[in-house]
């Protein structure tokens, strides 16, 4: 396995997926702040939990890019659609299966069970996290799409 | 002699038509609501429970009897002999016992959506939603009907009941699955239940009805849960309304509205939804019938208002926090109003297989409105965000963006024409009430501005708009020829919202101009007992429940004696049903209540008019005067 490589790409790629989810929501497509979903587990404060979500995204990031990574290494090539198929994948287990666990272990995201009590909590994403705007799906698809693309295309095989 | 059909003659045919109608379906005001805050149920006077929807106040219906008595469906327990009806909320509660008084016995039939803490939650398997009837016969031997007819869709398709033997009966809909379950022997037919069943002394008749849209379901228990989960509800409810910090008059009624307002309160996100029904006519037999189950930002300051006022400060939190951050999609532009997730309500589809409440139809699902431009719902947004930002000292920096972006919007769009704060469906005009609240947006600003709550505010542009909007109302609202200010720029008719200029700040409610509006207002919208209509409209709908206690608060504030306020305020709470419960309107001649139910603006209206009354009677400021950047030249007023 190519380390420096995977360090490289992952973090990279992390990015990227971040700079595509933040601005498919500043224009309009989602309301969905991966970054501040994540950092909400450790603080309740907005603008610290964006910060702490961040890189807490991009350590989540490099873990996953290390399967993208064990992937290519098992099939022996790489690939921008290799890459890409396993981003929709990826995509595609973020939306259905990592959201819906969501709200269970979240300490402050609400679930659709909720009430009647009234703590400020996070609404849910509920499915294919629809709650955060119809669009939604498509960020998290692209986003990881071009998360896989990038790994794919320049992670160098041992 | 040749007959005309004049109007006359159509007033008899609608009496003769609708006679025997009116005998079998309960009056708007004869029902209660119960739940859970994320759906509600209405159950009528005599025990028939003819509205609910699942899981959410906007899902789809499984019983609407309301809306058409034949192909909705209802789930009644009555008494099979005449009887004497009572009913009461638990004290405190939103737990409904209605009491069954016949000469045979007596019972009482307890109706809830159970709830619980979410620490409780976490300890026991709960299902995601469930109803529970119980009756009690607490003297002699009563016999009851019970008809269990759920239709899915709105009435428009019948269940088909599956017998589960011990564990219920069994129905699914829509990708969820219903229980029934009771602690007596049901025979099912294909879609419904029927029967008679006899109870003594001490025994009791028992159903829970959940439904679950994940499996397996949890299958709630009878017996001891019942009653456990009966009292655990009442506890939730009692210790939730102990928490309120009101302590001033009309206690009763302002813990009844509170109540009613957390009932309609979405827990899962914090949105507040206008109304638990849909198309509830705002005039019987006419058109006017809409769907309030969403959540309109219209009521948002004085929804706040309601909650800060009485303390329900985490309330106030989660419903600020889906207010600006739900509505992010739309940002800068702010829609009339969102589902309970902040997606756009959806579009309006007409039901047209129901025969609408006393053959009001159509009956809507949906909102046409959804689209309209109301320029009032900044104010609003910012009012609100601005009072409990004044309670809690700090904002954060995505809000105080968001409250930017709202400024400067309201100063690039102020001074167009909109639909306004009624939503009539047809064309645009210049609102007084919406600049009005434009005014107040950008004065909100400027007051967090001032207070360091808000920084990187464009304050120049936004004081120079201001006050082109002061001039504007001061010289284009007023008319000289009426001596009032009118509902439109260089209009000449009444609006109730011409009240809310005090109330906002903009002017003294003392002043000249204020105390000839509201003699106007008066002549032109009031009923003989106070109430007001929000407009004239011919033919006259009800009078509208909110513009009543606008009228107490501008009496309240100045415009009249704190003595006047007290007593057309006792006049409005004689309106509500018997359980303190107000729908949208009242009609003047009958007292009943006509439009949807129970309607949040209302009862946010009554609480809003208690707080001011204490805040008077104590000699405090009122929330204008804390979140108004311009208190001094506000409260100036125009003399005539």
């Amino acid at each position: 396995m190519n380390w420096s490589s995977w360090l490289l790409w992952g973090f990279l790629a992390t990015i990227v997926l971040t700079t595509i989810s933040a601005g498919t929501q500043g224009l309009g497509l989602t309301r969905m702040n991966f970054p501040y979903m994540l950092g909400s587990i450790l603080t309740p404060d907005r603008d610290r939990a964006k910060l702490y979500g961040f890189w807490v995204h991009v350590g989540a990031g490099l873990v996953f890019s290390l399967i993208y990574v064990w992937i290519f290494q098992a099939l022996g090539k790489a690939g921008w659609w290799r890459g890409t198929l396993i981003g929709i994948c990826h995509g595609i287990f973020v939306l259905v299966v990592i959201m819906s666990l969501l709200p269970g272990v979240h300490p402050r995201m609400a679930s659709e069970r909720h009430g009647p009590e009234a703590h400020n909590l996070l609404e849910p994403p509920g499915f294919l996290a629809l709650h955060y705007g119809i669009q939604t799906p498509l960020s998290i698809l692209l986003s990881h799409a071009v998360f896989g693309a990038i790994l794919g295309a320049f992670y160098r095989l041992v | 002699m040749r007959r005309t059909f004049g109007a006359s003659f159509w007033a008899e045919i609608f009496i003769l038509v609708m006679l025997p109608i009116a005998l079998v379906i309960p009056k708007i005001k004869d029902y209660a609501v119960i739940g859970d805050s994320r759906a509600a149920a209405l159950v009528s006077r005599c025990g028939s429970l003819d509205w609910l929807c699942w899981p959410r106040f906007d899902s789809t219906a499984i019983f609407s009897a309301l809306l058409d008595p034949e192909k909705g469906g209802h789930w009644s327990i009555t008494p099979t002999s005449p009887c004497r009806f009572e009913r009461q909320y638990i004290q405190n509660t939103n737990v409904l016992e209605t009491r069954f008084a016949s000469g045979s016995g007596q019972a009482v039939l307890t109706d809830l959506m159970p709830v619980a803490s979410e620490q409780f939650k976490r300890t026991a398997m709960i299902a995601d939603h469930e109803m529970v009837r119980r009756l009690i016969c607490t003297e002699g031997e009563i016999e009851v009907r019970v008809e269990f007819r759920p239709r899915v869709a709105y009435g428009e398709q019948p269940v088909t009941l599956r017998d589960h033997g011990k564990l219920g009966l069994r129905f699914e809909s829509g990708g969820g699955v219903y229980w029934l379950r009771c602690n007596r022997p049901l025979r099912a037919e294909s879609d419904r239940i029927r029967g008679t069943i006899s109870l003594k002394r001490g025994e009791t008749l028992e159903f829970s009805l959940s439904y679950a849209e994940e499996s397996p379901a949890v299958l709630p228990a009878l017996g001891e849960r019942v009653h456990a989960a009966i009292e655990r509800s009442v506890e939730w409810w009692q210790q939730w309304a102990a928490r309120s910090n009101y302590h001033g008059p009309y206690r009763e009624m302002v813990t009844r509205s509170a109540l009613a307002l957390k009932l309609l309160a979405y827990a899962p996100s914090g949105a507040v939804t206008a109304a638990a029904t849909t198309s509830l006519p705002e005039r019987i037999g006419d058109t006017l019938n809409w769907d309030y189950r969403y959540c309109w930002l219209r009521d948002a300051s004085l929804t706040i208002r309601a909650l800060v006022g009485l303390g329900y400060m985490d309330e106030a939190e989660s419903f600020l926090t889906w207010l600006l951050h739900a509505t992010r999609l739309t940002q800068p532009e702010l829609r009339v109003m969102y589902d309970v997730f902040g997606g756009i309500a959806p579009r309006e589809r007409e039901l047209n297989f129901l025969s609408g409440y006393f053959g009001s139809r159509p009956v809507r699902i949906g909102n046409g409105a959804r689209h309209q431009l109301q320029l009032d719902i900044y104010g609003e947004v910012i009012e609100g965000t601005a009072q409990f930002a004044n309670v809690k000292k700090t904002l954060d920096r995505a809000t105080q963006k968001v409250l930017i972006g709202l400024g400067k919007h309201v100063a690039g769009h102020w001074d167009s024409p909109d639909e306004g704060i009624w939503e009539p469906r047809g064309r645009r005009e210049n609102h007084t009430h919406s600049r009005l609240m434009c005014w107040t947006a950008l004065d909100r600003l400027l007051a967090l501005g001032e207070k360091g709550l808000l920084d990187g505010a464009p304050r120049e542009d936004f004081l120079r708009e201001r006050e082109r909007i002061r001039r504007q109302i001061e010289t284009r609202a007023w008319n000289e020829k009426l001596q009032s200010y009118a509902s439109t720029l260089d209009g000449d008719g009444m609006d109730a919202t011409l009240l809310r200029i005090p109330w906002y700040g903009l002017e003294d409610a003392g002043s000249d101009r204020m105390k000839l509006t509201y003699r106007r207002i008066c002549e032109q919208l009031g009923t003989s007992d106070g109430m007001l209509y929000r407009y004239a409209r011919q033919p006259a709908e009800g009078a509208f429940g909110i513009c009543g206690f606008w009228a107490v608060e501008y009496l309240a504030l100045g415009g009249g004696s704190l003595r006047q306020a007290h007593g057309l305020f006792e006049r409005l709470l004689s309106y509500g049903n018997d359980l303190g419960l107000f729908s949208e309107e009242i009609d003047p001649e009958t007292g009943d209540a006509l439009g949807n139910f129970p309607q949040a603006f209302t009862h946010v209206g009554l609480i809003s008019a208690a707080l001011t009354l204490e805040e008077k009677e104590r000699g405090e400021p009122h929330p204008a005067e804390e979140t108004g950047a311009n208190t001094k030249s506000a409260s100036r007023g125009m003399r005539v």
